[in-house]
C-alpha cells in the first residue's frame, strides 16, 4: 500500500463522516468528565468548548475558540468523534483544531464573529465542517463554502426550543416549495435567496439539502428533540440543555432515547418520567438586539 | 427468490444501505416484489431474508441494540448478515472496547478507529479476492481493521494495517462503506451467495 495511492480529506469522506452521525445526539461537553458522561449516555460525538452557550450569554466578552489543552483532554478521554467549535470566518482557529485532531469542526455563531464578511474557505481544509443556517439560502450558501453538514442555528443557550422550529420548518418548507417550481423559476428562486442555482437544483431533486442537516440551538428535553426529528431533522445538537439540567446523565440517556424512538410517544412519555428539572430557559422574544446568537453570520 | 433486506435502523447511514440494495436489486433485474426496508424492532426482522448493519457510532449502535431487545434476536437471524464499519465491529466475536457487547457472528477480532482520527480516513483502490473487473474504490471513514480471523473466516482484502473485507457462510463484513459508492459488486456477490439471484428478462 502506498501512501500516494490514498487520498485523503475529500469531500466524499467529509460527507460520508457526517452521515455517520445520523440519528445521533452530539452532545457540547466542556471537560473529560462530561464527555464520558456523554459517551456513556450514547451520544454519536461530543462537541468540546470552553463554555456551555447559556454560561457564554451570562459571562459576556468575546467567546473564542477553547484552549487546546482543553480539547486535547476531551480527546484523550473518549473513542467517539470529537467536535470543536471556531469563530465565523476564523480561519486561523479552524487550523489550530485541524492540527489538534479535532474530527469536525462547528463554524459557530455561538462564539463571536472574527469576519462580519467572510466565512471560513471550508474546501482548503482536510477536516469536515458544520455549519449553522437560518433558511436554505443560508444553508446552501454554508454548503458551497465547503460545509459539509449543516445544523440549523435555533437560538443557542436559551433552552427554548421556538427558533429551532422556526428555522427546521423554513429549511424544509422552502425545499417542499420548490418541488412545484420548474427550473426557470428555480433558478429565479435562487437569485432571490442567493444560493448557487445548482444547489438548489439538487435539493428538489432529492427533496433534501444535499448534506445532513441537524437540529440545534434550544433543545432542553427528550420531546424538544422528537419534535426536531419529527420536522426532519436528521439528528440533534445539544448544547447546555444536558449539563446545565439537574441530572445530567438521566437527561443524556433520555434525549438519545428519544432521537431514537422519535416517532413513539410512549417511549417518549417513558423516558420523560422524573427527569428533573430540565435547563432554565430564556423568552427569546426579551432578549436584546446584541444578545441574539443566530444573525451572526448570513 | 425475491430480496426482503432489513437495514438496522437504530443509527448510522441507514438511507445509503437502503439507495445502494435498490439500485443492486434494479441491476439484477429484480422487480418492486423484492423489497429493503428499516427495521427498528424485533418484529421487523421477522420478514426479511438479508440485514444490514449500517455504519454510524459503534458504541451507540451496540447500546441501542440491546435496549431495543434485538440483541439475540440478530444472534439466532437465520438469513445473512452484510456489515460495514461499525457493523462489522458488531459482528466480531472480540472488540478492543468493552463498551460493546460484539454479535459474535463472525469469528473475527477487530480494533475500532484502527487509522486514527477523521483526518486520518481515506479513500483507495482495494483489491478484493473473488471480485472481478476493476479493484473496489474503497472509502474508510474512521475506520476498524480485523486484527486476527478463525479459520472459518474467508479474507477477501487486507492492507498494511490488517484485514479489511471478511467473509463467514452467509455474512459479510467489510472496514469500508460501499454504500457510499455507486458500485454495487459487493452487494450483488452477498445476495448471489443467499440465493437471491439476477432475474434475467
Amino acid at each position: 500500500m502506498k501512501l500516494e495511492e490514498l487520498r485523503f480529506g475529500t469531500e466524499l469522506l467529509k460527507r460520508g463522516f457526517a452521515s455517520m452521525q445520523k440519528g445521533g445526539v452530539i452532545m457540547d461537553v466542556v471537560n473529560a468528565e462530561q464527555a464520558k458522561i456523554a459517551e456513556e449516555a450514547g451520544a454519536v460525538a461530543v462537541m468540546s468548548l470552553e463554555r456551555v452557550p447559556s454560561d457564554i450569554r451570562k459571562m459576556g466578552g468575546v467567546a473564542r475558540m477553547a484552549d487546546p489543552e482543553k480539547v486535547l483532554e476531551i480527546i484523550d478521554a473518549v473513542s467517539i468523534p470529537v467536535m470543536g467549535k471556531v469563530r465565523i470566518g476564523h480561519f486561523v482557529e479552524a487550523q489550530v483544531l485541524e492540527v489538534l485532531g479535532v474530527d469536525m469542526i462547528d463554524e459557530s455563531e455561538v462564539l463571536t464573529p472574527a469576519d462580519e464578511q467572510y466565512h471560513i474557505d471550508k474546501k482548503q481544509f482536510k477536516v469536515p465542517f458544520v455549519c449553522g443556517a437560518r433558511d436554505l439560502g443560508e444553508a446552501l450558501r454554508r454548503i458551497n463554502e465547503g460545509a459539509a453538514m449543516i445544523r440549523t442555528k435555533g437560538e443557542a443557550g436559551t433552552g427554548n426550543v421556538v427558533e429551532a422550529v422556526r428555522h427546521m420548518r423554513n429549511i424544509m418548507g422552502e425545499i417542499r416549495m420548490l418541488r412545484g417550481l420548474d427550473k426557470q423559476e428555480m433558478t429565479d428562486y435562487a437569485r432571490e435567496i442567493e444560493a448557487p442555482a445548482e444547489l438548489v437544483y439538487e435539493c428538489a431533486e432529492r427533496a433534501r439539502l444535499p448534506v445532513v442537516n441537524f437540529s440545534a440551538g434550544g433543545i432542553a428535553t427528550p420531546s424538544d428533540a422528537a419534535l426536531m426529528m419529527q420536522l426532519g431533522a436528521d439528528g440533534v445538537f445539544v448544547g447546555s440543555g444536558i449539563f446545565k439540567s439537574t441530572n445530567p446523565e438521566l437527561m443524556a440517556k433520555a434525549i438519545v432515547e428519544a432521537v431514537n424512538h422519535f416517532d413513539d410517544a410512549n417511549v417518549i412519555a417513558k423516558v420523560s418520567k422524573g427527569l428533573g428539572d430540565a435547563m432554565p430557559g430564556l423568552d427569546v422574544h426579551k432578549l436584546r438586539d446584541d444578545e441574539v446568537l443566530q444573525t451572526r453570520g448570513r | 427468490m425475491d430480496a426482503k433486506i432489513g437495514v438496522l435502523a437504530l443509527q448510522g447511514n441507514v438511507s445509503e444501505h437502503i439507495d445502494a440494495f435498490l439500485r443492486a436489486l434494479e441491476r439484477m433485474g429484480h422487480g418492486p416484489s423484492s423489497e429493503v426496508f428499516e427495521v427498528r424492532s424485533p418484529a421487523d426482522l421477522v420478514h426479511c431474508n438479508a440485514l444490514a448493519l449500517p455504519g454510524g457510532e459503534s458504541t451507540t449502535i451496540s447500546r441501542l441494540i440491546d435496549k431495543n431487545g434485538l440483541y439475540e434476536p440478530i444472534r439466532s437471524f437465520n438469513g445473512g448478515i452484510f456489515a460495514t464499519c461499525a457493523g462489522m465491529v458488531l459482528m466480531a466475536t472480540s472488540v478492543d472496547d468493552p463498551r460493546i457487547h460484539p454479535l459474535g457472528l463472525i469469528d473475527i477480532t477487530v480494533d475500532r478507529n484502527a487509522f486514527g482520527r477523521q483526518r486520518e480516513s481515506f479513500e483507495m483502490d482495494l483489491a478484493i479476492d473473488g471480485l472481478q473487473g476493476a479493484p473496489f474504490h474503497a472509502i474508510f471513514i474512521r475506520a476498524p481493521v480485523v486484527t486476527s480471523a478463525g479459520t472459518r473466516v474467508n479474507v477477501r482484502a487486507r492492507i498494511d494495517q490488517g484485514i479489511v473485507a471478511v467473509e463467514q457462510g452467509k455474512h459479510m463484513a467489510l472496514s469500508f462503506h460501499p454504500e457510499l459508492c455507486d458500485d454495487t459488486r459487493l452487494q450483488e456477490q452477498f445476495l448471489k451467495n443467499l440465493g437471491i439471484t439476477p432475474i434475467i428478462r
